[in-house]
């Protein structure tokens, strides 16, 4: 057997593997999309239909012009885009000292917040329950807000930490040298070049709390508090299964990640990586 | 002028600690007090609902572990951690070495990326929902099973005691292992083409590259992902609570739905703490194997 022809068998069986594979990663997504444009007596045809005849946007229209749903969205939107701000700005606060300060406890807050992250929500949320009414935030923006970062930040300020070693410390001593502060480094130098960090820092963060589920089943109560990931849960209860329009508000309530994903992929996946492997 | 803070100064030796007292602040209100709270809620009885509870010492834990139920949720964690994390890396490992595969082209590896990454953006409300239009009775899953005969009747999946376990399990893998293959994509790309050349010189075939230059290169990733992976998938509770929400009678309950129903369905607030603090504890275990191994390679 030839070099080529070994090397060309290689090749149909990994795209053989790889077409397997794309099935099964591959083919819930695309059948939660075909079920989207369908009208709900056609979920369950026998034999199913892949293409509806009946092709339309019923289910979308139907969710769009709901003011209660659309609520859904400006919540999840809002309370996500808050957390990834103040996640962001407190993190880079917190790695800049454990960057470029030597402290007495920097061991040991360094490893609490590398271990506070195995905390589990569960553990937390019955605390919490009483803690967030004493502090009046029940079934607030702030509940979810605050309840959040306790689980974004640690990522967060390890990635960055990490981030800010890579950079030489002459850097902010140039500038402190002409008489700027410690704050004024950090701003003008430090931050602008870690721009892609942050970029990624902030998708994961943001995603953590797009996804989030159990705090904002328990510490928020009225339906106009709630964010996506329950509304989509509560759909199941309202009507007796509207498929169509729960795989159309799901379609919708991925597309906010599904977009960052595609257009920072480069960045998150680097991101990502740097954080599991040498956090 | 350096940047290590003098000792003397009082105003410099704080410097570090003022950066860093917005996390500290949040972390000691948000995750010390509430620990010491649920701690000290395990040991008195009927807190919350009542006005005035009793100290009972460990009454509350000794309760919980000598309930069958609670056994029960023990057997059907492990089993659903364990099994996730195995599957977890093995596909994850798959799929990683077939994207990183040389006789691909590069656009061919991204496309294939895409779709492999797909089942990491959906959150798990989305999942649950999805997967129970899939496996429903009259679903597309049955629906392919009946056509290739493996199965003639409506099997439902998520509904029956005998399949519920296995099949949170399947969607659980079917949503995790994205995680794995990035970064152990990232890892592969990491080994140096050297080490396999000079591999070929000594004539060593495929299998024994995977053996002895891939896996041994990727075992620090492998180790960490795992720890991690066992630590998230031991608390996972939104997953399981939309799809079965723990049943058909507590066949898929889990640790975190058991101590959920306990604090808000039955109000047992006392006892939902002992479970609580007993899930605490597995988890700060298994993160002190990770935090020690992580130092061990620094």
């Amino acid at each position: 057997m030839s070099k080529t022809t070994g090397r060309n068998i290689g090749k149909i069986i990994v795209i053989i593997m790889l077409l397997i594979g794309a099935v099964y990663a591959g083919f819930p997504v695309v059948w939660m999309f075909l079920c989207s444009f369908k009208p709900n007596t056609e979920i369950f045809a026998y034999p199913p239909t892949f293409i509806s005849d009946t092709f339309s946007l019923n289910a979308y229209r139907s969710i769009l012009t709901n003011s209660e749903k659309i609520r859904f969205f400006l919540n999840s939107y809002f309370v996500s885009s808050v957390v990834t701000i103040l996640t962001l700005f407190v993190s880079v606060l917190s790695a800049y000292s454990f960057s470029r300060f030597e402290f007495k406890l920097k061991k040991t807050l360094n490893m609490l917040i590398i271990s506070v992250q195995a905390v589990p929500p569960i553990t937390l949320l019955i605390p919490y329950f009483g803690l967030i009414v004493a502090l009046k935030l029940y079934n607030t923006y702030w509940a979810l807000i605050f309840t959040y970062m306790v689980f974004t930040l640690p990522y967060a300020i390890i990635m960055m930490t990490g981030y800010f070693n890579t950079l030489p410390k002459e850097l902010d001593e140039a500038v402190m040298i002409d008489g700027g502060s410690r704050l004024l480094a950090l701003w003008k130098v430090l931050i602008p070049i870690s721009i892609p960090g942050m970029i990624s820092v902030g998708m994961y963060t943001f995603m953590q709390a797009w996804n989030e589920y159990l705090f904002a089943l328990t510490l928020t109560k009225t339906i106009e508090m709630r964010t996506v990931p329950i509304g989509i849960q509560q759909l199941m209860g309202q009507h007796s299964y509207e498929w169509n329009e729960m795989m159309a508000m799901s379609i919708l309530g991925c597309l906010p990640v599904l977009l960052l994903f595609l257009f920072f992929q480069r960045y998150f996946i680097e991101g990502m990586t740097a954080g599991s492997v040498k956090s | 002028m350096t940047l290590k803070s003098r000792p003397g100064s009082l105003g410099k030796r704080l410097t570090p600690y003022l950066y860093l007292s917005p996390t500290m602040v949040l972390m000691i209100i948000l995750m010390l007090v509430p620990i010491v709270i649920v701690i000290g809620y395990s040991f008195y009885d009927n807190v919350i609902m009542n006005k005035h509870p009793v100290f009972i010492g460990i009454k509350n834990y000794a309760e919980i572990l000598t309930d069958k139920n609670f056994h029960q949720t023990i057997y059907n964690t492990a089993f659903f951690t364990i099994s996730s994390v195995v599957f977890h890396m093995i596909i994850g490992l798959t799929f990683s070495m077939l994207l990183n595969s040389k006789l691909l082209h590069q656009t061919t590896r991204s496309i294939f990326r895409v779709i492999y990454v797909l089942p990491w953006v959906f959150t798990a409300a989305i999942i649950a929902i999805l997967w129970r239009l899939m496996l429903n009775p009259n679903g597309i899953v049955n629906y392919f099973l009946n056509i290739f005969g493996t199965i003639d009747s409506k099997v439902e999946w998520l509904g029956s005691r005998d399949t519920a376990l296995y099949a949170v399990t399947f969607i659980n893998i079917w949503s995790g292992y994205p995680f794995y293959m990035v970064s152990l994509l990232a890892g592969l790309q990491g080994i140096s083409i050297d080490l396999y050349e000079a591999a070929e010189v000594d004539g060593a075939n495929s299998v024994q590259k995977f053996l002895y230059i891939t896996i041994p290169q990727l075992k620090p990733i492998i180790v960490s992902m795992a720890m991690l992976d066992c630590i998230w998938t031991m608390q996972q509770f939104s997953l399981i609570w939309m799809t079965t929400g723990g049943g058909p009678i507590r066949a898929t309950e889990m640790l975190s739905t058991y101590t959920y129903k306990l604090a808000f369905s039955k109000y047992e607030f006392s006892q939902a703490s002992s479970s609580a603090v007993i899930i605490l504890i597995f988890s700060m275990l298994l993160a002190f194997i990770y935090v020690r191994k992580q130092k061990a390679r620094d």
